[in-house]
């Protein structure tokens, strides 16, 4: 089971998805906040599918090739860019640092070695938190909001 | 090795018959004559089992990679086409490899790219839509009659997939694991970087045997012939996830000057002998960066002359057994 389909976090999930004004509210407080702070310490490229935490916090998408599923076969002896040859290459760090993640959340370290989907385009520049909060970052598509939750539905066809 | 299948192509026929395959390159030119693609696949014709058909390499302008493999189809040579991630986003990808398919292409190869900073359009702008690995995945799923997005395509496009694998860029350690992923996403063969430093791919084929990747897909070992001492030194020192054993270089500077080519034949033969010996090495790839001419004297002298064809292997069963 991953961590977002917990009770409380599965809780939270269903009242975002059904209550589309508390997660507008939750939208406009949370992506500058997060942004913010995510640019600063980590450099973060907003792309709204966050793989910080499975990449010993580093962001993935500062590599100039936007790689997901770890280093090109440009980097350099001394561990930096092919590209940027002044810069570290993202993925080296990554995974150094990601063998210091916490053992607690296992995958946090094990995600290293998992097959990671390409980018979803659509969720760039929303909040990273709130789409794994709804589950959206995994491809759950949310609830089309219901203007009669008890009204039946008229059979379509 | 892999579930026996269908093959796909010629290519995975001769793999799939326990064929020590030998592929080559291709580049092709910097304008829109076709006679020089039909030279070098002449060349390259009756020595090699396929030669990849490079896909703007180095992020510099060439004929497109589709329109030289097709010209490489009438001449009945097997093309592998590249497609790289760099300059189409995933729509144009699927556009592409479903023209390619329709042309007669079978063998497509999903690289991340080389970035156009150090190429001869710096200006332009990156797409980088998806990454190698991904690419890998989704024209396994295009095979198994998906489109990226999951519509459904009939009939679907059956490519012989395949990847690259660099053992001599860092982390060292995490490589055979990046060549699992690629395995995982459904690569059918792979091709590594050239190989100067026998040792250190030794080591990750060790692993890679450990993990049991060789297994899941087909390992071309990449080789190349040195052209000067020259060369080999830069190689060394400049190119970027590469490295040259100082044996190699050694020879090279001590060998005249009108022999530098002659002995950086005989270098590249030398490690395609030590190839055959690793378990798990399905075949070579020959990287000849511009010197095609020298591919035929390698593989002779290497002594991989005759190439089966294709065309007389009539079970793979049969094959390995005979």
């Amino acid at each position: 089971m991953k961590w977002f389909e917990l009770g409380p976090i599965a809780w939270a999930r269903d009242f975002l998805n059904t209550h589309p004004k508390a997660e507008k509210f939750l939208d406009v407080i949370g992506l500058p906040a997060e942004a913010v702070v995510k640019k600063t310490l980590f450099g973060c490229q907003s792309c709204g599918q966050c793989l910080l935490h499975e990449n010993g916090m580093t962001c993935p998408m500062r590599c100039p090739k936007n790689s997901r599923n770890g280093p090109c076969g440009g980097v350099r002896a001394n561990g930096h860019c092919e590209v940027y040859p002044e810069r570290w290459c993202v993925w080296y760090r990554a995974y150094y640092r990601s063998q210091t993640m916490p053992l607690l959340p296992q995958s946090w370290r094990q995600d290293m070695y998992r097959v990671h989907p390409p980018v979803n385009w659509e969720l760039i520049n929303t909040s990273s938190l709130l789409n794994e909060l709804t589950g959206r970052a995994h491809g759950v598509m949310p609830k089309q909001p219901e203007k009669k939750p008890a009204a039946k539905e008229p059979a379509k066809k | 090795m892999e579930t026996v299948t269908e093959p796909r192509s010629n290519l995975q026929k001769l793999l799939q018959a326990g064929v020590f395959v030998v592929t080559s390159e291709v580049g092709p030119p910097k304008s829109g004559d076709m006679a020089i693609i039909k030279k070098k696949s002449g060349l390259l014709k009756n020595v090699t089992d396929g030669a990849n058909i490079t896909d703007n390499q180095t992020a510099i302008v060439r004929m497109s990679s589709i329109a030289a493999a097709v010209q490489c189809v009438q001449d009945g040579f097997e093309p592998i086409i590249q497609m790289t991630c760099r300059d189409r986003n995933r729509i144009a990808i699927q556009s592409d490899l479903l023209g390619a398919y329709a042309l007669g292409v079978r063998n497509v190869l999903c690289l991340t790219g080389d970035h156009m900073r150090w190429g001869n359009h710096p200006q332009a702008r990156k797409v980088y839509d998806l990454d190698s690995t991904n690419l890998i995945a989704m024209v396994r799923g295009m095979d198994a009659g998906k489109f990226q997005n999951g519509e459904e395509i009939k009939p679907s496009p059956k490519f012989f997939v395949g990847g690259v694998e660099n053992p001599f860029a860092p982390p060292y350690e995490f490589r055979p694991y990046r060549l699992k992923k690629k395995a995982e996403a459904g690569a059918q063969f792979i091709q590594t970087q050239m190989i100067f430093n026998v040792e250190r791919f030794k080591e990750f084929m060790k692993k890679v045997v450990d993990l049991g990747i060789h297994e899941q897909l087909y390992i071309l070992a990449g080789v190349g012939p040195l052209k000067s001492p020259g060369m080999a030194r830069y190689m060394r020192d400049s190119v970027a996830g590469m490295e040259v054993s100082p044996e190699f270089v050694d020879r090279m500077e001590k060998t005249p000057k009108e022999k530098w080519k002659d002995e950086g034949m005989n270098v590249c033969v030398d490690i395609i002998h030590q190839m055959r010996e690793i378990p798990g090495v399905a075949g070579v790839h020959i990287m000849s960066i511009e010197w095609e001419e020298a591919v035929p004297t390698i593989v002779e002298r290497a002594g991989l002359l005759p190439r089966p064809k294709a065309s007389e292997i009539q079970s793979p069963v049969v094959a390995v057994a005979a």
